[in-house]
């Protein structure tokens, strides 16, 4: 029986080894000074440490100063699209008799139907129209398209689950609806709200194929769309490896920490929106 | 008796910001879509009504059926990998001693990094003369001389591509089929115990049995995710040799974007969405008989 145990316990380990090698690597590859960066064969430990490769990173093109605000700034924008949008809507749906509910909820969730990637075509058009293309804004609507379906399922799943009683004492208190969501259902649904947050954060900051799309201008850049570009820069001598890793390392960093943070919250997540 | 105390029609009023924005941003482009897809339009020159000739364009065209065809090809390979490997970590990670624990959030971390990030991760590991894959293959004598993965050979740039996939995706369908072993009740697998039931029997007697919606539904899952890759292969091969490692979505980029076909590119648009349609009908059907 304990031969069994360490057994598993050994499979394990090795399976942990395996998954976080790839990161370990890249991570170490980061921080090698730019010479061994460059090497061919690479070596598998960094000969001494050095920032060479972030500070490349820090000065490429437009700075990273510049694809980071661009990332951080549409995730936020879609968290707080995503929110404004999905938390007034799931109330309206879990709490109120509204004519015709089903069809609604149906036409809310038309976004998980139709995979996203084929309506960009259209939505490019429409947005270049608005001036809403190497937009922040632009793309963080993008990202709400996306998103609004999980969220609003979550929600009103967590806004269905109040109990009954409590919006009645609030009622009776002569609270009205606006004042029952501030007051009961806000505070009664944080987990959810937090869950909605976190995957339109991971989202939004990772998305690839609507960023690339929408922003042209190199200054609007998302970190993915100007990492994917500089892996082909080929005027300096072939590709930065170092600053590629640099990149990369930083482009998880923010995933990953949030992830291990609010683990409990994106299980949860995951487990009631597994519809998409 | 609860008439009159919450109206309907304020209920709406919350609803009407979400539904405005999904009648903007998902409606109409799709409306629009199905506008353009009957039209031949290169943004040059104004849209000329063609009906169904870019549906028929597509059928000739001989780089539709080899992106068709290929993705085909890729989910076909990568989900069976995808949910049996999944599957086979959530039995060994299903308890909760401390290193299974351990071993779910580290397979599980690679889900919450981006595709994007994730290939160039794997394009920079599968490089030929710079990647650590060649360099530990050289260093075991597995290969004698570095091995070219990328956008040379169309099955081999798959095959890394399908590794790169499995390392980032596997994590995804083991927490599901974790939650469902978890919430397999004790009762059952206790009297399976008693009954003496060898471990072999309970996983294809009783744990399979009744984590298998579970097991279609992540299939699903995998399959619509699989259908309309292109992340991996915009970045990793960017469709080499000769767009034969170009995806169904990666074709529709090309047309729209680059080629600006934006007629052609909508009726494609179209094609992938009606397919995508088939496995989410399948897919809702699925998740709404478990909340019954």
């Amino acid at each position: 029986m304990s031969r069994a145990r360490y057994l598993v316990g050994a499979v394990c380990l090795a399976i942990c080894a395996v998954m976080i090698s790839p990161l370990l690597a890249s991570v170490l590859a980061s921080v090698k000074p730019t010479a061994e960066a460059a090497a061919s064969p690479p070596t598998y430990l960094p000969g001494s440490l050095s920032l060479d490769s972030y500070e490349r990173l820090w000065e490429y093109q437009q700075g990273l100063p510049t694809y980071l605000f661009n990332s951080l700034g549409t995730a936020v924008l879609t968290i707080l699209f995503t929110l404004l949008l999905t938390v007034p809507a799931a109330y309206g749906l879990a709490r109120f008799p509204v004519p015709g509910k089903e069809f609604l909820f149906v036409v809310l969730l038309l976004a998980l139907i139709v995979p996203y990637q084929a309506l960009l075509t259209p939505m490019f058009l429409m947005f270049a129209k608005l001036g809403l293309t190497n937009s922040l804004t632009g793309l963080a609507i993008v990202h709400t398209a996306i998103q609004l379906p999980f969220s609003l399922y979550v929600l009103r799943n967590s806004f269905a689950a109040v109990p009954r009683e409590l919006e009645e004492a609030a009622i009776v208190d002569g609270a009205s609806s606006v004042q029952s969501l501030r007051r009961v259902f806000l505070p009664a649904t944080v987990p959810a709200t937090v869950t909605v947050a976190l995957f339109a954060f991971i989202m939004s900051w990772n998305e690839f194929l609507g960023a690339l799309v929408m922003m042209s201008k190199s200054s609007k850049f998302t970190l993915p769309v100007v990492l994917a570009a500089a892996r082909t820069e080929t005027s300096l001598g072939g590709t930065d490896w170092g600053m590629l890793q640099a990149g990369i390392t930083i482009s998880i960093i923010p995933c990953v920490g949030v992830y291990l943070l609010l683990q409990r919250y994106y299980v949860s997540g995951l487990m009631s929106g597994a519809v998409k | 008796m609860r008439r009159g105390r919450r109206n309907g029609w304020v209920g709406l009023a919350y609803l009407s910001p979400a539904l405005l924005f999904v009648l903007i941003f998902t409606v109409y482009p799709l409306a629009r879509m199905a506008w353009m897809s009957l039209h031949n339009w290169s943004l040059l020159t104004p849209p000329r009504w063609v009906g169904f000739d870019n549906y028929t364009r597509a059928f000739d065209d001989r780089q539709f059926w080899v992106s068709f065809g290929f993705t085909l090809k890729y989910t076909l390979i990568i989900t069976p990998i995808l949910i049996l490997g999944g599957y086979l970590l959530a039995l060994l990670t299903a308890g909760n001693s401390p290193v299974r624990r351990l071993t779910r959030t580290v397979v599980f971390t690679p889900v919450v990094i981006g595709l994007g990030v994730s290939s160039l991760l794997w394009y920079w590991l599968f490089s030929t003369d710079f990647g650590f894959v060649n360099k530990v293959l050289l260093d075991l004598h597995v290969i004698g001389d570095p091995v070219v993965w990328l956008g040379v050979d169309a099955d081999r740039s798959n095959w890394a591509i399908i590794a790169s996939v499995v390392w980032k995706v596997i994590g995804f369908g083991m927490v599901l089929f974790v939650g469902a072993i978890q919430a397999i009740p004790t009762d059952v697998t206790e009297a399976s115990l008693v009954d003496g039931a060898s471990y072999r029997q309970r996983v294809t007697r009783i744990i399979l049995p009744l984590t298998l919606r579970t097991v279609l539904l992540v299939t699903l899952l995998s399959v619509i995710g699989s259908l309309l890759a292109f992340d991996q292969f915009y970045i990793m091969t960017a469709g080499q040799p000769q767009n034969e490692t170009a995806t169904s979505v990666f074709f529709v980029y090309l047309n729209s974007f680059p080629y600006l076909k934006l007629g052609y590119g909508a009726a494609l648009s179209l094609l992938l969405a009606l397919t995508i349609l088939a496995f989410t009908v399948v897919q809702l059907l699925l998740t709404r008989r478990s909340h019954t």
